[in-house]
């Protein structure tokens, strides 16, 4: 969902994730919140953030269909909410510029010189 | 059918949103109206408990009931009257083939003898339980379980300075209970036994009832802009909602006070999901991707209004103003740079709120927030902030002291956004900082609401002091 939005930027998404840490949390399995969110979400951005996770599992290719097929459900909600990156950095693929997640919180806060 | 909705007697202008919230929620609305029937019982107040409502079904008014905060009992009512004579009457009077399916022998049932504005002994209770004999009740008593709950409620005069609105006449209510508010929420989630606390951290009941308002349940995405230490978004999680928070203040959400004690340990404390995600921004310069729209179902927030805590956004004061240039930050000390910030007035929170509301709530998603606002002057109107997306649908006051109170606003976002929307809000916006809240501007309100009051200009001052420090009826107080 972010992207980096220094001034002058045009093209800060998707941000470029840089594992140090990451960790996978055990989240309550809830089909309508998955069918909620997947027309939402930028797809390819999600397989490649799950790949750097380390998860390849989700299919290249999607489309609304695929909603009713329970195993595809859980692979959509094991890369949606259960992949949790501690430690790292999301890197706008622009201009190289670090945003430094700690603790599991990313910091999108910018510099003066960013504004 | 009409439905007996006798409320709590608290936050007395949230108790029917509340109600018209739920009723949307549990799909009272579905044939295209937009608001519940309300009827008082003849005589009464508009403050008083007691309440009727007309709803589509049964099951919709167990669900509202059972959901809400406020809603103390909703009855379908078997008989009202002035005097138990007339009550008998009316019991008698209500068709058997609504009573006797609650009354056979294989049910267990208990009566309840409740009071407003009074107690009534237990011996007295008793006396007016066995007056019902009336009814033929061929159940067993269940005190602890019963599968039917039935209601005695009584009105009547009481003593002027209860702060209490006055009682006309005495009425009596008999009646089936349908569902009723779980209060045991509240010491459940009651802050004194939360982990982690802010200054500013909201109240479990006011939380509960925000998630009312925007309709948190299961499946939907509720997003807290200024998350702080997540007290908002705990009330939405209970009710199954998936929350994400943002906050200016990194301490706040990555560090709280250790790694038991913060954002996320409030979620575990109560075995409740924890937020898909949190992370820092600034609301005046949000990082959401280009194209990113309407993801989230309901935007609930408490803005800094800068009495108890103030707003910030980045940038320092001085570059902000013009006075330095931008300084560029040195590379080999970009890592550990911490970027100076400056005020951020209400008049402009509200506004970059809005902005983000308007992109990125689903349409019919709604926005919930409190808006501060000057008691001083009773005679002129509130003005509330508008959007050119948004319809008001609720605005429920909370007095917090003399000066100031502050307003919950719900929101439904009924038209969809596009650049000119916003170019029209940020006019809407700048004619509104013009013509109605200079106070709303950095620091205004905090003087207006702790400067000390100005004694010279005596008699109205403060004789208005003496007049409200024992208010005969506290209206909205309680």
């Amino acid at each position: 969902m972010l992207s980096s939005n220094i001034k002058g930027v045009t093209n800060g998404f998707p941000l470029v994730i840089e594992v140090q840490k990451f960790v996978e949390k055990q989240v309550d399995f809830n089909s309508d919140f998955l069918k909620n969110m997947f027309p939402k979400i930028e797809w390819k951005a999600l397989v490649t953030a799950a790949r750097t996770m380390g998860y390849a599992e989700l299919p290249e290719e999607v489309d609304s269909s695929m909603l009713e097929s329970e195993d595809f459900l859980q692979k959509f909600h094991h890369a949606l909410l259960e992949l949790h990156l501690e430690e790292g950095a999301l890197i706008c693929p622009e201009t190289g510029r670090r945003f430094v997640v700690a603790k599991g919180i990313p910091n999108m806060l910018l510099h003066e010189d960013e504004v | 059918m009409w439905y007996l909705c006798v409320f709590f007697h608290r936050l007395l202008d949230y108790r029917r949103p509340e109600v018209e919230a739920l009723a949307e929620l549990f799909g009272a609305f579905e044939d295209g109206r937009e608001s519940l029937e309300w009827k008082l019982p003849q005589l009464n107040h508009p403050d008083s408990p007691f309440h009727f409502v007309n709803l589509p079904s049964e099951d919709i008014a167990r669900n509202i009931a059972n959901r809400s905060i406020l809603v103390k009992g909703m009855y379908e009512l078997w008989g009202e009257g002035c005097s138990y004579e007339e009550l008998e009457e009316a019991i008698k009077a209500y068709p058997d083939e609504c009573k006797l399916p609650y009354l056979t022998s294989e049910s267990t049932f208990r009566i309840i003898v409740d009071s407003f504005g009074k107690v009534i002994s237990f011996e007295e209770q008793n006396k007016r339980i066995q007056r019902f004999t009336y009814i033929p009740f061929k159940g067993r008593v269940n005190l602890k379980n019963p599968e039917h709950k039935f209601w005695l409620i009584e009105t009547d005069e009481y003593g002027s300075n209860n702060g209490l609105p006055p009682v006309v006449q005495r009425r009596l209510f008999f009646g089936r209970e349908v569902g009723a508010a779980d209060r045991k929420l509240l010491p459940t989630y009651q802050l004194k036994s939360r982990k982690y606390l802010g200054p500013t951290a909201m109240d479990a009941e006011m939380a509960f009832l925000m998630a009312n308002q925007a309709l948190a349940t299961p499946g939907k995405l509720v997003y807290d802009p200024f998350v702080g230490t997540g007290s908002i978004l705990v009330a939405a999680a209970h009710f199954g909602a998936m929350t994400m928070g943002t906050d200016i203040d990194i301490r706040v959400v990555r560090d709280g006070r250790g790694p038991e004690c913060n954002v996320w340990s409030n979620f575990k404390q109560y075995g409740l999901p924890m937020p898909v995600s949190l992370l820092r921004a600034d609301n005046n310069l949000p990082p959401w991707r280009p194209g990113l729209k309407e993801v989230f179902d309901a935007i609930i927030c408490d803005p800094p209004y800068g009495v108890r805590a103030g707003g910030r956004k980045s940038g320092g004061r001085k570059l902000l103003k013009g006075v330095i240039d931008p300084y560029t930050v040195p590379d080999d000390k970009r890592l550990g740079h911490i970027p100076s910030t400056a005020p951020y007035s209400l008049a402009e929170c509200i506004h970059d709120l809005f902005e983000l509301a308007a992109r990125m709530l689903v349409m019919g998603g709604r926005l919930v927030f409190f808006y501060p606002v000057i008691r001083e002057d009773e005679s002129t109107e509130t003005h509330y902030p508008e959007h050119p997306c948004f319809t008001l649908v609720a605005a429920c006051e909370q007095i917090l002291s003399l000066r100031y109170s502050r307003h919950l606003l719900t929101m439904v976002k009924k038209g969809p956004y596009s650049e000119e929307i916003a170019a029209e809000a940020t006019r809407m916006h700048l004619d509104f900082r013009e013509n109605h809240l200079k106070w709303l501007e950095d620091g205004k309100l905090h003087s207006a609401v702790f400067s000390p009051i100005n004694y010279q200009n005596d008699g109205s001052v403060e004789s208005k002091l003496n007049k409200d420090s024992k208010p005969k009826y506290r209206g909205k107080y309680v």
